[in-house]
């Protein structure tokens, strides 16, 4: 009966209802694309870090992030890390921003890749098109199809200018955005080097691999002792540090998360008010209940269920709205990410939402006075 | 009857509504008790406190001095959680307005009462069928309040209260919204209640039409009880068949 008594207190009055609903769908939806957003842009930033195949990395002393390795590291390093007991291979990388030349004029910026695929340390991933052997061929590039067009190009084949090299699209990826809008653009490391007009011994980053059993701690303690200007960083921090660079120095996350919070804040305001109002309408029944000798838990019950049905319902309408909003944003520069995570924490903070709006409501009918059932 | 144990014993009743200058003593010292079987009116003028004694003899209001023995349990110092304990172990409430929740339909305005008694499932819908059929309600089981007429609506109001079998029922005006005929129906439901259930019923009222049911009227004037009648057993059931009897002419 309690349910049963929410649900009709609740459908009684159908204007309200649909506050209530649009109230929550509102804010899930801005909390799903807010989150959503931080996760498809973390997704981003981190994404050849994530794929990399490294234990470790050695970044010049300051990288701030993937695309921002500071200054820029020579063969030394890398010999020195060879020599250090526990590591396998030092895979140089070279990363860095440089201009895209489109055919038909004008720039965009991009970030070149350099890396060898034999070593296996990082190479583009989901290939649609072509393989990384394609890759190999003179001036060969891979790019992502997302940013052809504002590459100035239509696909495999086609030519522009790098810096003041040539280069040739002979594979597409799918889905390796950039969220600094500067699409990557992968190339073996020796043409990255000469594109970049660089010294044939000097890369950005130097890829560790371990053996199976080393300690990661003890060779990254040695490797500090024989790299003065480097420093070592397991993947895990590198990954956390390119996060802080892109999301909190900018402000993006911050802003990103602010509306999420914002969009609680508004949810839990419009449901809590439709809720007082509803228990205000129905305090007269409330108050019967009371003089019939419910407990004041029963009364409860029923405006936590009238909650809680509130929540389901917005929850599933916010859901649905929120997946064709993600499912729009895949093809966009910034897409939205939705994990099963994300949707379980969204509905913990619906059902969250829903209760703290209760409590406005709750305090009201524990103010009822059974009295007033005799003065109508 | 009146040898019976009273299952509701007042005695020094004072209540103060109101603060500062609005202050009221609206009950200025009663004393009554409450046997089964019984229905008592409650009659008096309009503002003489009838409505106030009757919330505090149902453990609604709490008396300013003066005790109060419901079942057996002297209420003095109870918390509001176990006075309303006390109204879902004992009591049943009919009121003027017949307070139903028009949200639920008849059946489930009288499973509701047991409800909030702890009592689910099959067995409680069961139950309030039968009382609803018992009031002549069973036709009516899944109407909307607002679909009943208001003696109707008072019957499901007698059915709610009484579900759960309390020893005392308590009405307040349980006639005053309702035109002769479901007054007389209303009124002789809650004789019936009284004298073949064995409840002790009282009921507020100031509607002459209800006094041949009455096993004892009780005067009340400015919160004070200036006279009781008890009606000889002998006289009852004529009376009240005489009732009926007009009622039927007058249809
Ligand atoms: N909350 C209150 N504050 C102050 N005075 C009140 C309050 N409620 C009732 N009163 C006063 O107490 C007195 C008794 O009121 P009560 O409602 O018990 O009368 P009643 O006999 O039921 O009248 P009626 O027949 O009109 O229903 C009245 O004078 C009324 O004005
Ligand atoms: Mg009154």
């Amino acid at each position: 009966m309690v349910l049963t008594l929410a649900f009709r207190n609740l459908f009684h009055d159908r204007v309200r209802l649909t506050v209530t609903l649009v109230g929550i769908l509102f804010s899930i939806v801005l909390v799903a694309v807010q989150l959503g957003l931080y996760l498809g842009a973390s997704r981003m930033i981190t994404a050849n870090i994530d794929q990399a195949d490294a234990t470790l990395w050695i970044t010049a002393f300051g990288a701030k992030s993937f695309e921002d390795g500071g200054a820029l590291l020579s063969t030394r390093e890398r010999h020195q890390a060879l020599a250090t007991p526990g590591v396998v291979s030092v895979t140089p990388i070279v990363v860095k921003f440089a201009e895209w030349r489109k055919p038909e004029g004008g720039s965009t910026r991009v970030v070149v890749v350099g890396s060898d695929a034999e070593d296996g340390a990082l190479k583009p991933w989901n290939l649609v098109k072509g393989t990384w052997e394609d890759i190999k061929a003179p001036d060969a590039i891979a790019v992502d199809r997302t940013y052809l067009s504002d590459f100035g190009v239509h696909g495999i084949g086609d030519s522009a200018q790098i810096d003041f090299g040539r280069v040739k699209i002979n594979a597409l990826t799918d889905g390796i955005r950039s969220f600094t809008q500067s699409p990557y653009v992968y190339m073996p490391l020796s043409r990255a080097r000469q594109l970049l007009n660089l010294p044939s011994d000097i890369a950005t980053f130097h890829l560790v691999k371990l053996a199976p059993n080393a300690d990661v701690e003890a060779v990254r303690k040695q490797l500090l002792n024989r790299l003065e200007s480097a420093e070592v960083l397991t993947k895990e921090e590198f990954h956390d540090r390119s996060l802080k660079q892109w999301l909190f120095r900018t402000g993006a996350g911050v802003a990103l998360i602010g509306g999420a919070l914002l969009g609680i804040l508004v949810g839990t305001v419009i449901v809590a008010q439709t809720l007082y109002s509803s228990t205000k309408d129905h305090i007269n029944e409330f108050a019967t209940l009371r003089a019939l000798g419910s407990s004041s838990g029963y009364i409860h019950k029923v405006i936590l269920a009238q909650a809680g049905l509130s929540a389901i319902l917005g929850y599933m309408l916010g859901m649905i709205l929120a997946g064709v909003i993600v499912f729009a944003s895949q093809s966009t520069p910034l897409p939205i990410l939705m994990t099963p995570q994300l949707a379980a924490a969204l509905f913990t903070v619906t059902v969250f939402m829903c209760a703290i709006s209760a409590i406005s409501a709750i305090v009201k009918v524990t103010k009822i006075d059974p009295a007033t059932v005799f003065s109508r | 009857m009146t040898t019976s144990k009273p299952v509701l014993e007042a005695k020094g009743i004072v209540k103060e509504l109101g603060r500062g200058a609005g202050k009221v003593v609206a009950v200025k010292g009663v004393d009554l008790s409450l046997v089964p079987g019984e229905l008592t009116l409650l009659m008096g003028p309009s503002g003489s406190g009838k409505t106030t004694l009757l919330s505090i003899l149902g453990c609604i209001m709490t008396p300013t001095e003066g005790s109060l023995t419901v079942a057996g349990t002297n209420t003095e110092g109870l918390s509001a959680e176990q006075l309303a304990e006390l109204r879902r172990a004992h009591i049943g409430f009919i009121f003027q307005s017949y307070n139903l929740f028009p949200t639920l339909s008849a059946l489930e305005n009288v499973r509701i009462a047991l409800d909030v008694r702890g009592q689910k499932g099959y067995k409680a819908a069961a139950r309030s069928e039968d009382v609803l059929r018992e009031v002549g309600l069973g036709a009516r089981l899944m109407n909307y309040p607002g679909n009943l007429s208001g003696g109707e609506q008072q019957r499901v109001a007698v059915a709610r209260a009484i579900v759960s079998s309390p020893s005392i029922v308590l009405a307040d005006e349980p006639t005053a919204a309702l035109d002769s005929e479901n007054g007389h129906a209303v009124m002789e439901l809650l004789a019936r209640i009284a004298h073949e259930q064995n409840r002790s019923v009282l009921a507020v009222t100031h509607d002459p039409r209800t006094l041949g049911y009455a096993d004892r009227v009780v005067k009340i004037e400015d919160g004070l009880i200036v006279g009781e009648e008890r009606r000889p057993q002998g006289l009852d059931a004529p009376e009240i068949t005489d009732l009926t009897k007009r009622r039927k002419a007058h249809a």
